[in-house]
């Protein structure tokens, strides 16, 4: 039994921590979310430089070369930091999808720009408000040719090209700088994260090679490594309300010391512990390819979700009258873990898939 | 990151594997539950003497002992596996847990060497039940609180008092006591630990009847019952000492509840029962609790995989191990409770011509005992928030004063 990350990864880990704390404070964060810009370029820039941005990307292709331990290691440091940065879009959805489905021809055009920060790429799924899951698609591509609404994408109005999920059930790739597109920043709940609605009308694109019928899997794929970003952002949020309950004084004594404080956060830390541990089931899955991943995406997703949720919104309640101002932290990680929670699907539809795959399973036994 | 045993793991699993093969039953789906152990007659019992023999003949009685006493100072880890290959075969009720899990280790660990060879090689064999006596009416989750007395005269201890929640006392040979040896002393300063005999002249045993009409546990009075010096674990005014190692086997020794039902249960149940002419499992309602309840306890069994790689590594697990009883406790009480409310109103049927609903009753009954027994939710709270999360200790109002001078109910005016 070995069930955790080896020594190397370890080092790794800390290595991108270390950079993030000199590079991302929360600071960072802010200053996306305060401003217009929808990310962080230099962060994205050094996140290039040190290889983050082609962690699984081949060699050949100009990546790392790394497997999706190594992705999942870099993601927790990205969710610690609350880094500004498109990587659950670009990193890890989009370059998943090119890497698994793409032809030779696909891979060659798409994976050294990925790696290199030139290109952003995202997932476009979504048509409606309320719409269960991200499976379903009225978008049609026919002859080359693309038409459609997709609502929300995110960071939609940063990418370079889009992974589209369509009616006949491919995955359309689209340049979102070429003809037929037209595409609309929409206010973000979490403005360090950008979202859009796009228009496709007759769109020119190419579906990728082998992604017929292939998004639920893409979606399994990407799942795991987006919940050791939110992993991360959970844990940093637990630690830094520790913190500061323990600095707080009220009737002479810390806050950390009143029961009522206590149990919460133990029972926020509980809850954050089996997130972890989900999580690195979804690791193990994903790494080895195992059919487990159709289960594990689903309990790496949804308690990550939810346990992000809960430590961003003990943590307002921990901090008191502070943590309701805009100048605390605390809600840049109630934003973040909200926009997380909903931008690979909702963790009820994820609940969803989960059932029906566990009673697939006890049917076929 | 991977599942599979090292090799010397795997060596060993065969090893345990070929053993049980040989003389272990397997398995029977229609194997009675019995969560706390309240269904013991003379036949269990002869059924547990007679198992527990045969794996004390063929060294598979307590692994991780010395092997001067009879153990095979196995790791762990192997002890995990031992379990884990134990538990695909058909054990009679753990009557010997308290003994192995908590009374033999305490021994080993602070008994004198005539102490061991008195007392563990007949615990291993399955001779000698034994109990534990450690609360009191009013001294449970403050155990140190307890004053139960013991005074020196010659040889021997007089013991008077009670003692309560005692698991098995009905048909034990030897108990594990804590007694307040110094009443003068501070409140921890007090305390000696013994070991006595259950068939002493002057205890007696009182059952107590559970919320689900089941007896596991009793009322134990002493009056002016004579332990000798001899039994005296440690020094005098040493025992509290002694008994957290007694406290910290039982936390290592108990889980969350582990059998009472699993989700996949009840997602097979959710596919049988019909709401409304439909599946239950197509209910919106009941898909969503169903995953959350499946979400859980998949967290557990990974959490778990964690704590084996720690010792895997020959690290011990500490007072994390604490999350296992905390959320494993709750989750199967409410596990148990929905397998109940699934029926509809059929629910409040508690009878033979409903049988499954009724199973899930006999557990929703039985696990409020778990979420009590061996630290209550809110003593492990307090454990991970102290220990684990490095959080302040509760304040407290029994420090520095004689134990007789604690307050011990609501001011009388
Ligand atoms: C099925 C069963 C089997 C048992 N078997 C044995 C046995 O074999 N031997 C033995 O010695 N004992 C045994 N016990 C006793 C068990 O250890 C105690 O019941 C337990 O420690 C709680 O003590 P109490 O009953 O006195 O409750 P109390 O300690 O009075 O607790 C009452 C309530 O107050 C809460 N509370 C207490 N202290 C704190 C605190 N500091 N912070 C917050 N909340 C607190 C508790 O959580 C509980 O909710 C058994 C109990 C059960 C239910």
């Amino acid at each position: 039994m070995n069930f955790d990350f080896s020594e190397d990864q370890k080092l790794l880990q800390q290595i991108t921590r270390d950079y993030l704390a000199e590079n991302a404070g929360l600071a960072v964060c802010r200053e996306v979310l305060e401003s217009d810009a929808p990310y962080s370029t230099a962060l994205w820039k050094g996140a290039a430089e040190l290889g983050w941005l082609g962690t699984t990307i081949p060699e050949e292709y100009g990546g790392a070369g790394f497997g999706h331990l190594e992705l999942a290691v870099i993601a927790e440091e990205i969710g610690r930091a609350l880094a500004p940065i498109p990587f659950s879009s670009s990193v890890v959805v989009a370059t998943e999808a090119v890497l698994r489905f793409g032809s030779d021809a696909q891979k060659k055009k798409y994976l050294p720009k990925l790696a290199s920060g030139e290109w952003i790429g995202t997932l476009a799924a979504t048509e409606a408000t309320g719409q269960n899951g991200l499976e379903a698609a009225k978008t049609s591509l026919s002859g080359g040719s693309l038409s459609g609404t997709k609502i929300p994408v995110a960071d939609g109005d940063i990418a370079n090209f889009a992974i589209v999920s369509t009616a006949e059930g491919d995955l359309a790739l689209v340049d979102l700088d070429g003809s037929g597109v037209t595409r609309e920043a929409l206010g973000s709940f979490d403005p360090s994260r950008s979202v859009a609605r796009i228009v496709f009308d007759g769109a020119p694109a190419e579906a990728l090679e082998k992604g017929r019928g292939q998004i639920s899997h893409l979606l399994d794929r990407a799942a795991v490594p987006v919940a050791f970003e939110q992993l991360g952002g959970a844990t940093r949020a637990f630690e830094i309300t520790r913190e500061f309950t323990l600095g707080r004084y009220a009737f002479g004594r810390p806050v950390a010391s009143f029961q009522g404080i206590k149990h919460r956060l133990a029972d926020l830390w509980c809850e954050i512990e089996l997130a972890r541990s989900n999580a690195y089931y979804g690791a193990w899955a994903l790494s080895n390819d195992d059919p487990e991943l159709a289960i594990a995406a689903c309990l790496a997703r949804v308690s990550t979700s939810e346990s992000f949720d809960l430590a961003a919104r003990e943590m307002i309640q921990l901090h008191g009258g502070v943590g309701y101002t805009w100048e605390y932290d605390c809600h840049l990680f109630y934003r973040r873990a909200k926009w997380l929670s909903l931008a690979l699907g909702s963790p009820a539809s994820w609940k969803d898939r989960l059932i029906d795959r566990v009673e697939a399973r006890q049917k076929s036994a | 990151m991977d599942f599979n045993d090292t090799p010397e793991e795997a060596e060993f699993r065969a090893e345990a594997r070929a053993w049980l093969e040989a003389n272990a039953t397997p398995h029977r789906d229609d194997d009675e539950e019995d969560l706390l152990g309240e269904r013991i007659d003379d036949k269990t019992l002869a059924w547990c003497r007679e198992w527990q023999a045969k794996k004390a003949e063929g060294g598979w009685a307590c692994l991780t002992w010395p092997k001067e006493v009879g153990g095979r100072e196995a790791t762990p880890i192997q002890n995990v596996i031992w379990k884990q290959e134990l538990a695909k075969y058909r054990n009679p009720p753990d009557i010997y847990g308290i003994g192995l899990g908590m009374c033999g280790p305490t021994i080993l660990t602070h008994g004198t060497d005539e102490q061991k060879q008195r007392w563990i090689p007949e615990m291993m064999e399955g001779q000698q039940i034994w109990c534990q006596l450690f609360s009191e009416p009013s001294a449970g989750s403050d155990l140190a609180g307890l004053r139960s007395s013991a005074v020196l005269d010659g040889d021997d201890w007089i013991v008077n008092g009670q003692k309560i929640w005692t698991t098995g006392a009905q048909f034990s040979d030897w108990g594990i006591l804590v007694l307040r040896s110094d009443p003068n002393a501070v409140k921890h300063a007090g305390l000696t630990y013994f070991v006595v005999d259950m068939h002493s002249p002057g205890i007696e045993i009182r059952p107590i009847t559970q919320i689900n009409r089941g007896q596991g546990f009793n009322e134990v009075f002493f009056t002016d019952v004579r332990i000798p010096d001899a039994n005296r674990i440690g020094a005098v005014g040493d025992g509290w000492r002694v008994a957290i190692t007694t406290l910290m086997n039982e936390r290592a020794s108990i889980g969350g509840g582990g059998g009472a039902g699993n989700t996949a249960d009840l997602i097979r149940a959710a596919r049988e029962i019909e709401i409304d002419g439909r599946p239950a499992i197509e209910n919106a309602a009941v898909r969503g609790k169903l995953a959350d309840f499946y979400i859980r306890s998949k967290g557990l069994q990974f959490t778990g995989n964690r704590t084996l790689t720690a010792l895997s590594r020959g690290q011990t697990p500490g007072p994390e191990a604490s999350l296992g009883k905390l959320i494993g406790g709750v989750m199967v009480q409410d596990l148990a409770e929905f397998g109940i409310e699934l029926a509809g109103m059929a629910g409040i049927v508690h009878d033979a011509s409903n049988p499954t609903t009724s199973l899930w009753q006999d557990r929703f009954l039985a696990i409020p005992g778990l979420r009590i027994a061996g630290g209550t939710d809110e003593v492990l709270r307090n454990i991970i928030a102290e220990r684990v999360l490095g959080l302040p200790p509760e304040v407290r109002l029994d420090k520095g004063i004689a134990f007789k001078d604690v307050p011990t109910g609501p001011p009388s005016n």
